[in-house]
């Protein structure tokens, strides 16, 4: 049983025939961990907002469906789809500096969530923010529930945020490049926390990334992305051992040595993009035309 | 620390800026050709008597030695004689001063709603015919000033559609039980209601023409900040948390976009106190620039020294309150970073 | 792909900014034209008094009498060739006052900003003390001190405005005298005035222009409001603000004599600040 499911979802720039999602279709199942790879700009953040309902205002979606926990979601009226994913879903943010309000108190900002939407006591919230926070290991969790976002640092801030996605049991939560953002040292220990969380919590988790290495350690399955447009999707072990599509074989050779985080990845051959470009232009014109 | 050094600074040239004030006022009403003591004797008095006055008055010294005088005096809470009505400068602007200071912090008030609610509404419709028509309404109150609008008001709330009073500050027939001249304050204070609403339908005209354009001024700059506000992470991540479109504005976007707004509008509440002047003549509104512009046809030297100082110390509190409350509303600022 | 929708976007911004400046000049020439054309095309000698012709409504009203087409005021004068006169006062008033304040103002600004040292620190200083003053009494109060008259309004008005320009003239100034071309400029052996008025001043020039524009509608305000309390040149001269002072005394008596002048005010204010947003909006590269 798939707790998150998307079938044939496209999206476009508003007003216009620029597409940003391809007849996007993906499955996560219940406390798997899903990773969308690509490179910069291939739409795997869109993918992560579509779940959320946060795509921009100039993105629309045009055809396509989205279920959650079988929900499906873009037939429910906004507010209910609203309610319905702050309760059953949660993201971890790429950058840690910008998602937390500077004038806000870390405190309410990770009890918010529980108060307002599922209506638990305050108390019990603050109690759950505490035990939260102590299990992403920070120290001193009553006072940093009383700091003010600037206090602290961009590791903290990350944890922080981990701890509030958690906060609410979600049954899926969406992670955007959620090490990016950070010092390479401080990668390593809020990858191993998020893995760690992950399995404690049982939570699915669509974990957005452009690092292959990643990949290999967290996740189970994963989507390769071109041009809002899946190019395979099949599991982590298959991936790495027969790669089906030369677009992934390309991927996997541009990254010198995937165990290497630190590694970047190296431009895919010409030839692999233009041959992709070809296999997108054609099933653009079957869309079109089927 | 260095929060209260710069505060040090910031007092050390509002007292540069004041004592400046005095100085060119003292000067230029001292140009003013032709004895004003002269002109408040009856005729026939002799030139004896008005040497007598002059001397009394101080006037027969040199500008300086005047302007020294007059600063002792100050030093001393005292501001001089009003030449007209022969009673203490002091007393007579400290008597006019809670009229004007209510009438601009109502305009000042109605300015904060109305341009709030301009901002929110824009925020919340932006993109739309809505905001675009926010937006015409807008450009349109920054064009015109207060004086004008106020002309306007009172065409259309005094003749064509008479609902408020459109002269004075409170029906002269009623009988008044008033100790200070705080009326707005006091009528509530003391439950008159009766003559609150009697207060409040004088002070309106001439509150909401002084606040068209600053309400225009605060809904322009917040929803212009609100919309850039929007865009960030911590409002996205609030609306993933299953908060809607309300929530998001007021309570995430809201307190961080009200910042940058409020030093401008620090500024702008200066030029607010400073439309007073006319807006109170035109309303024959019993406050202090209606006094000043009295003060200066009648030539009343001391009397235009004192309301001018006060102005300008008005002002100058204002700039320095603004500062204060952007360095105790930023928590960045606060806590010394 | 983004350009798509905005270059519509833009070019309808385009639009609308075209429209208000178009707009905005045509009420302006118009006024121009009734200046020039006031002593052939008002329709009654502007002072003749006539108390059996005092308050007459305007000529779609009843009781009215043919040739004073918008009514006359309570000593029988016609309000329309009040405004037609009154227009002369307010455009010399406009152009004179709004040149020099904007000569004064943006020549220390451009000191201040581009000198710096103790020319910056003097200028500054007055500015800041200016800003304490209240603009309105302080013109009430230099009007007392000079006498009524047209020099002494345009005079306030220097006085009394030259900071909107400098203030805004230095921080451009400053601003601009940091870029490399300027440096460049010095080092290739230039005096610094000579670097100022050939690198600084063609730069600030558009926001000087624009700024010319705005104090020019705030130059009409200041003498209507000068003659509204009664300042302004003689009392008998068609002033609009003097019209407006009459009209708000018998406003409940006759309503077109403050009606027709204040229109005539508010739209010559709002076509010169729409004018200036207008050039605003044209000299900004990156349209807002
Ligand atoms: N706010 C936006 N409005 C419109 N298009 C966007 C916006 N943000 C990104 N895009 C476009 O959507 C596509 C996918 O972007 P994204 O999902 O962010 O890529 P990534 O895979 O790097 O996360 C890109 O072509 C990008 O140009
Ligand atoms: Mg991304």
């Amino acid at each position: 049983m798939s707790f998150l499911k998307i079938t044939g979802l496209s999206a476009r720039l508003k007003g216009t025939a620029f597409p940003i999602l391809r007849d996007v279709s993906l499955e996560v199942a219940a406390g798997e961990v899903h990773g969308l790879v690509g490179e910069s700009g291939a739409g795997k953040s869109m993918i992560g907002k579509a779940v959320l309902g946060i795509l921009p205002a100039s993105v629309e979606i045009t055809r396509g469906a989205i279920e959650l926990d079988g929900m499906d979601l873009l037939s429910l009226p906004p507010a209910e789809r609203r309610r319905r994913i702050g309760a059953t879903a949660a993201l971890i943010p790429q950058d840690p500096l910008t998602a937390l309000n500077p004038s806000r108190r870390i405190g309410p900002q990770v009890t918010d969530r529980l108060v307002d939407i599922l209506g638990w006591p305050r108390a019990r919230a603050e109690t759950r923010a505490r035990e939260l926070l102590a299990e992403v290991h920070i120290p001193d969790p009553e006072r940093v529930m009383r700091s003010y976002p600037h206090e602290l640092s961009g590791g903290m801030r990350q944890r922080i945020l981990i701890a509030s996605a958690f906060a609410a049991e979600p049954k899926l939560i969406v992670a955007d490049e959620p090490t990016t953002a950070l010092d390479v040292t401080v990668q390593k220990q809020i990858l191993k926390l998020i893995a760690e969380m992950q399995a404690r919590h049982g939570t699915a988790l669509l974990f957005v990334t452009h690092d292959l290495g990643v990949v290999s350690k967290v996740c189970q399955s994963l989507s390769v992305l071109y041009g809002g447009k899946v190019m395979e999707a099949t599991t982590v072990r298959d991936f790495f051992r027969q790669p089906a599509h030369g677009y992934s074989r390309a991927l996997l050779a541009a990254t010198p040595k995937y165990t290497d985080p630190a590694a970047s990845l190296t431009p895919v051959p010409d030839a692999v993009i233009a041959a992709v470009q070809a296999e997108i232009a054609a099933h653009d014109r079957s869309l079109r035309h089927g | 620390m260095q929060l209260f050094r710069a505060f040090l600074l910031r007092l050390a040239t509002t007292a540069v800026t004041l004592i400046g004030v005095a100085v060119i006022v003292f000067v230029v009403i001292r140009v003013v050709p032709g004895n004003p003591i002269a002109m408040m004797l009856p005729p026939g008095a002799t030139e004896a008597d008005i040497a007598r006055l002059t001397a009394q008055y101080g006037l027969d010294k040199s500008i300086p030695a005047q302007f020294l005088i007059w600063c002792q005096g100050v030093v001393q809470g005292d501001f001089g004689t009003s030449i007209t009505s022969n009673q203490p400068v002091l007393r007579l602007v400290l008597g006019r001063l809670p009229a004007t200071l209510e009438l601009s912090i109502m305009a000042l008030v109605i300015a904060v709603v109305i341009g709030g609610a301009i901002a929110l509404t824009g925020t919340r419709n932006r993109g739309t015919k809505v905001e675009a028509a926010l937006d015409v309404g807008n450009g349109m109150a920054l064009s015109v000033p207060d004086f004008l609008w106020g002309l306007v008001l009172i065409l259309i709330f005094g003749v064509l559609w008479p609902v408020f009073h459109i002269s004075g500050r409170v029906t002269p027939s009623l009988e008044l039980p008033f100790t200070t001249d705080f009326y707005l304050f006091e009528s509530v204070l003391r439950l008159r209601f009766d003559l609150w609403a009697d207060i409040v339908s004088h002070m309106f005209m001439p509150a909401l023409a002084l606040a068209i354009p600053l309400a225009a001024i605060i809904g322009q700059l917040l929803k212009q900040s609100l919309k850039e506000t929007m865009h960030l992470d911590y409002v996205t991540l609030a609306r993933t948390k299953g908060y809607g479109e309300n929530h998001v504005i007021t309570r995430e976007a809201l307190p961080n976009a009200i910042l940058p707004t409020l030093t401008l509008v620090g500024v702008q509440f200066t030029f607010l106190i400073g439309g007073t002047v006319i807006i109170e003549r035109l309303f024959s509104y019993e406050g202090l620039g209606n006094m000043a512009i009295d003060a200066v046809i009648n030539r009343d030297l001391p009397l235009i020294q004192g309301i001018v100082i006060l102005f300008a110390a008005i002002f100058t509190a204002v700039n320095l309150i603004v500062d204060l409350s952007y360095a105790l509303l930023n928590p960045r600022l606060r806590h010394g970073q | 792909m983004a350009s798509n929708s905005g270059t519509d976007g833009r070019s309808q911004i385009r639009r609308r900014v075209g429209l208000k400046l178009w707009l905005s000049a045509g009420w302006l020439g118009v006024l121009v034209l009734a200046a020039l054309l006031a002593p052939w095309i008002a329709p009654q000698d502007p002072l003749a008094q006539d108390l059996f012709l005092g308050r007459l409504p305007p000529v779609w009203q009843q009781g009215a009498e043919p040739g004073f087409w918008l009514g006359t005021d309570s000593l029988g004068r016609d309000v329309l060739s009040r405004i037609l006169y009154g227009a002369r006062l307010a455009l010399i008033v406009a152009l004179v006052a709004g040149s020099l304040t904007c000569l004064i103002g943006a020549s220390l600004g451009l000191m201040a900003g581009f000198l710096r040292g103790w020319v910056d620190v003097v200028i500054s200083r007055a500015i800041d003390i200016w800003m304490a003053f209240p603009p309105v009494l302080f013109s009430i109060l230099l009007i007392a001190v000079m006498g009524p008259g047209l020099v002494s309004i345009i005079l306030a008005i220097v006085v009394i405005d030259w900071t909107r320009f400098a203030r805004v003239v230095r921080a451009e100034a400053m601003a601009q005298g940091a870029m490399d071309y300027v440096a460049s400029a010095q080092v290739a052996g230039r005096g610094r005035v000579s670097t100022m008025l050939t690198e600084i001043l063609p730069n600030v020039l558009p926001t000087i222009v624009v700024l010319l524009t705005l104090e020019m509608g705030i130059a009409v305000i200041v003498e209507a409001i000068l003659s509204f309390v009664n300042l302004s040149i003689s009392t008998d001269d068609p002033t609009w603000g003097g019209m407006i002072a009459e009209g708000r005394t018998s406003i409940h008596q006759a309503w077109w004599v403050l009606i027709f002048p204040l229109v005539t005010l508010f739209l010559t204010v709002l076509s010169f600040s729409q004018l200036g947003e207008g050039l605003k909006d044209r000299f900004d590269p990156v349209l807002r």
